[in-house]
């Protein structure tokens, strides 16, 4: 394995996070702490609690899910798609790494990104609201999956894409959507019984459901259920991910 | 002895038909500097993106360092140095993290040490702290050299690599390679300079439409296809060529005070003496002599064009 090569990679995206903190950190960390302040002490102050829980302790989950589904794509498709339009991908497609350590070093940086982002959100909600981690080893468990997931996710998107729009389409018109019917202001048991079952169509309320369940005990869907869905996500990323490099697809003429 | 490069067969037809290399066959040494001349479109870069795992081939065996591209990737790849045709290089990042990285990306070590002769060697040094894009195109270049030479490659592809510098950076360019040569890299380059296959080659090769027309060591080529011509400055304007002199390849200019006669170089002066000796005999004085050999461009020309 050319351990050198992934640590290279991972190094290189990583440094692009310390060059643009202002936008990889500050940036989503300020929008997500606007809706705390919003919704949790404002709004939340006024409504009641939600399966037994403060509505601004309620949305900590679905927010978090938010950035970190919103910033694993954008850093991983960022990642991948700028040595394309700048052309320096020729460098990785000639040097003696395998498909799966590029995956590896891109992805691996995306995920980190993602995490520690997560990480900062969290202690930042701290100051608005007042929650509780109730597994704690399953809620970084969750943050690390959905993050390495959506990594792969933003790869591919990354590799798709062939021009800026199309990086910003997937996030903007399908991701934050599905993220806000998801479950992020609401439990789905509040809709009418025809928007549950229209509901359960989003794969995003998974996620959300079992990240809310390793904060707060209570979830939507039965746990079992969000890891599944979120591992068959995983699956069908690698896949793809596999024929892109088998074909060569968008990289290899 | 087992060459660098091996490449049997080799084709590669596009997605959309365009057949890009059609039955390729070429072999590289070590320690040769093998350049590969073409038309636009010929094909050399395709070649060699092919050789360097950056485009799929359609069929055919290649090897670099005796390894085959595919089966081996690794360490075919490993003994690969590349700098691509483009000023494809990352904009924000310094000159030292971008070498730095290359070398990671290759596989090997952290080695500060070799990264810095390459940057000395370079005179990119100075610059070693500087983001890539506060540079100059020349400096760049340099920047895609260092990146190429970080993982210390045994095989050295330059595809135009003097391609928009300035003359000194050129000679730079040309002084470098030779002392890689020296210390037994093998080096392909692509050119539009002929001039610049005519002052490093050791061998040369042409393709056309995707086909190699012609592999040849560079002197026996200038000599087996190059030109000589005598043109000889006359005392009085002649109206045209004497009877005398028909069956000689010569020509009179325009204005009739030159003769000018052309013959292959391998050729013995016989046919100058001969000439020299008629035109006494005829009685015809000249003023001046010169001779001058057919240029690698000419010849590349010729061939190209044929």
């Amino acid at each position: 394995m050319n351990l050198y090569g992934v640590k290279a990679i991972y190094k290189f995206e990583m440094a692009r996070m310390k060059r643009t903190i202002m936008q990889s950190v500050l940036s989503p960390v300020i929008s997500t702490c606007l809706y705390f302040v919003v919704f949790g002490s404002a709004i939340g102050s006024r409504m009641g609690d939600i399966d037994g829980i403060d509505y601004g302790a309620y949305i900590i989950p679905g927010l978090l899910m938010l950035s970190l589904l919103m910033q694993s794509i954008s850093n991983a498709s960022f990642g991948i798609y700028m040595p394309k339009f700048s052309g320096t991908i020729y460098e990785v497609l000639s040097a003696p790494v395998s498909y799966a350590e590029i995956v590896l070093g891109y992805v691996g940086a995306a995920a980190t990104k993602a995490v520690i982002l997560g990480l900062i959100i969290l202690a930042t909600a701290r100051l608005f609201v007042d929650y509780s981690v109730l597994h704690p080893v399953s809620m970084l468990a969750f943050l690390v999956l959905t993050a390495v997931t959506f990594s792969l996710f933003g790869f591919i998107i990354g590799i798709w894409a062939d021009g800026f729009e199309k990086l910003q389409i997937v996030p903007m018109m399908i991701v934050t959507p599905l993220v806000f019917l998801g479950g992020t202001f609401y439990s789905i048991d509040m809709l009418p019984q025809v928007w549950q079952t229209i509901s359960l169509f989003n794969p995003v309320v998974y996620l959300i459901s079992g990240f809310r369940w390793a904060f707060y005990g209570v979830s939507d869907v039965h746990v079992g259920i969000s890891v599944a869905m979120t591992l068959i996500f995983l699956a069908m990323c690698m896949t793809t991910v596999w024929w892109i490099f088998k074909t060569g697809y968008r990289l290899r003429s | 002895m087992q060459p660098d490069i091996s490449v049997k067969h080799l084709n590669k037809i596009y997605e959309d038909g365009f057949q890009a290399l059609k039955d390729v066959n070429l072999e590289i040494y070590p320690g040769e500097i093998f350049a590969l001349l073409g038309p636009n479109g010929a094909g050399k870069t395709t070649m060699i993106s092919i050789i360097c795992g950056i485009v799929n081939k359609s069929n055919g065996e290649v090897t670099a360092a005796g390894h085959d591209i595919v089966k081996n990737y690794r360490k075919a790849r490993e003994a690969i140095g590349l700098v691509p045709q483009e000023l494809n290089t990352d904009s924000f990042e310094t000159v030292w993290d971008a070498v730095s990285f290359s070398r990671g990306l290759f596989g090997k070590a952290p080695k500060p040490a070799h990264i810095e002769k390459v940057l000395k060697d370079l005179s990119l040094w100075d610059k070693r702290n500087n983001r890539i894009m506060s540079l100059s195109g020349g400096m760049k270049r340099r920047v895609m050299i260092a990146k190429a030479l970080s993982h210390e490659p045994r095989i050295l592809f330059l595809d135009e690599p003097t391609a928009g510098v300035d003359v000194e950076l050129r000679r730079d360019m040309w002084e470098m390679v030779r002392k890689l040569r020296e210390n037994g890299t093998t080096i392909i380059l692509t050119t539009h300079y002929i001039e610049e296959a005519e002052e490093m080659a050791d061998r040369i090769g042409v393709i056309r439409q995707g086909q190699i027309i012609l592999v040849e060591d560079k002197d026996t080529l200038m000599s087996k296809l190059g030109k000589k011509e005598l043109r000889l400055q006359l005392q009085h304007k002649l109206d045209k060529v004497p009877g005398e002199l028909t069956l000689e390849p010569i020509e009179l200019s325009e204005d009739g005070y030159e003769l000018i006669y052309t013959f292959d170089s391998q050729q013995q002066q016989a046919g100058v003496a001969r000439l020299l000796r008629t035109l006494g005999d005829l009685g015809i004085e000249y003023r001046d002599l010169q001779t001058r050999e057919s240029s690698l461009e000419e010849i590349f020309v010729g061939l190209v064009h044929e």
